[in-house]
């Protein structure tokens, strides 16, 4: 029993491991921040699972299992957020090599300038004073 | 379970090296802060893989501390670079960012 139980913990270790190696040999070989990123989340959400389970299935007593599965859960939630927060950085500063993107519903006919569409909901306006008199206009007519 | 032991570290090391020479390269801020996470991340697996194999299960709590601060580094850099980007009028540059990639290098 624990022999097989030992193979199995072995196993997921080596896979773990191995999708940390690719991870590395992902953001040497690739063009672009996005698809760096994509090479560099694959530990991130299947390695550390993989390595967790081996882990737990190695060490016994319950609150290390917990423990483990605390990291992991962690990580489940936490790497779609910064994922997002950088790609949604790096689109807007230019570092998405578009002439490789298949799909680009951010890019805006005829505003190529600086990129329009993608600003957060709190990003001060391009004309301060326009802005200032129409919401002066919207307050009088209220009255 | 030795032979085990070297090939894990084995990879996670050659994963770890790779991440480093992407970290010393990259040409912009948001490519070292990518392989400054998955950098942490491999550093969290090979402390896991340890605790795995010698069955000694101290570093468990260290494991919790490494992916918060992942987390919380990598948000708080795109953050700052975002804030930068609101402060500008352009695409950064009149803020002290540097010159963007995708205009930069010769495009195919």
């Amino acid at each position: 029993m624990t022999a097989v139980a030992d193979v199995v913990a072995v196993a997921c270790l080596l896979g773990g491991a191995l999708l940390c190696l690719t991870a590395g040999v992902g953001l040497v070989r690739f063009p672009d921040v996005l698809s760096r990123m994509h090479a560099g989340t694959k530990p991130q959400v299947l390695g550390v699972l993989l390595i967790m389970v081996g882990a737990a299935i190695r060490l016994n007593g319950w609150s290390n299992s917990w423990m483990l599965l605390l990291v992991a859960a962690f990580q489940l939630l936490t790497a779609p957020v910064s994922a997002h927060m950088i790609s949604r950085v790096a689109y807007r500063r230019r570092h998405v090599r578009r002439d490789l993107l298949l799909v680009d519903e951010l890019r805006s006919a005829g505003q190529d300038r600086v990129y329009q569409g993608d600003e957060p909901a709190d990003a001060p306006p391009e004309e301060p004073g326009a802005a200032l008199a129409e919401s002066r206009r919207e307050e009088d007519g209220a009255r | 379970m030795t032979a085990v032991a070297v090939v894990a570290h084995a990879l996670l090391g050659g994963g770890a090296l790779l991440a480093l020479v992407r970290l010393a390269r990259g040409p912009s801020l948001l490519d070292r802060v990518v392989a400054t996470d998955t950098l942490l991340v491999i550093i969290s697996a090979s402390l896991a893989v340890h605790a795995a194999l010698e069955r000694d299960p101290t570093v468990i709590p260290v494991l919790v501390v490494v992916s918060l601060l992942a987390f919380v580094g990598s948000v708080s850099i795109a953050r700052y670079i975002g804030g930068m980007l609101v402060g500008s009028s352009g695409d950064g540059q009149d803020v002290g960012l540097p010159p963007a990639a995708e205009l930069g290098e010769g495009r195919p």
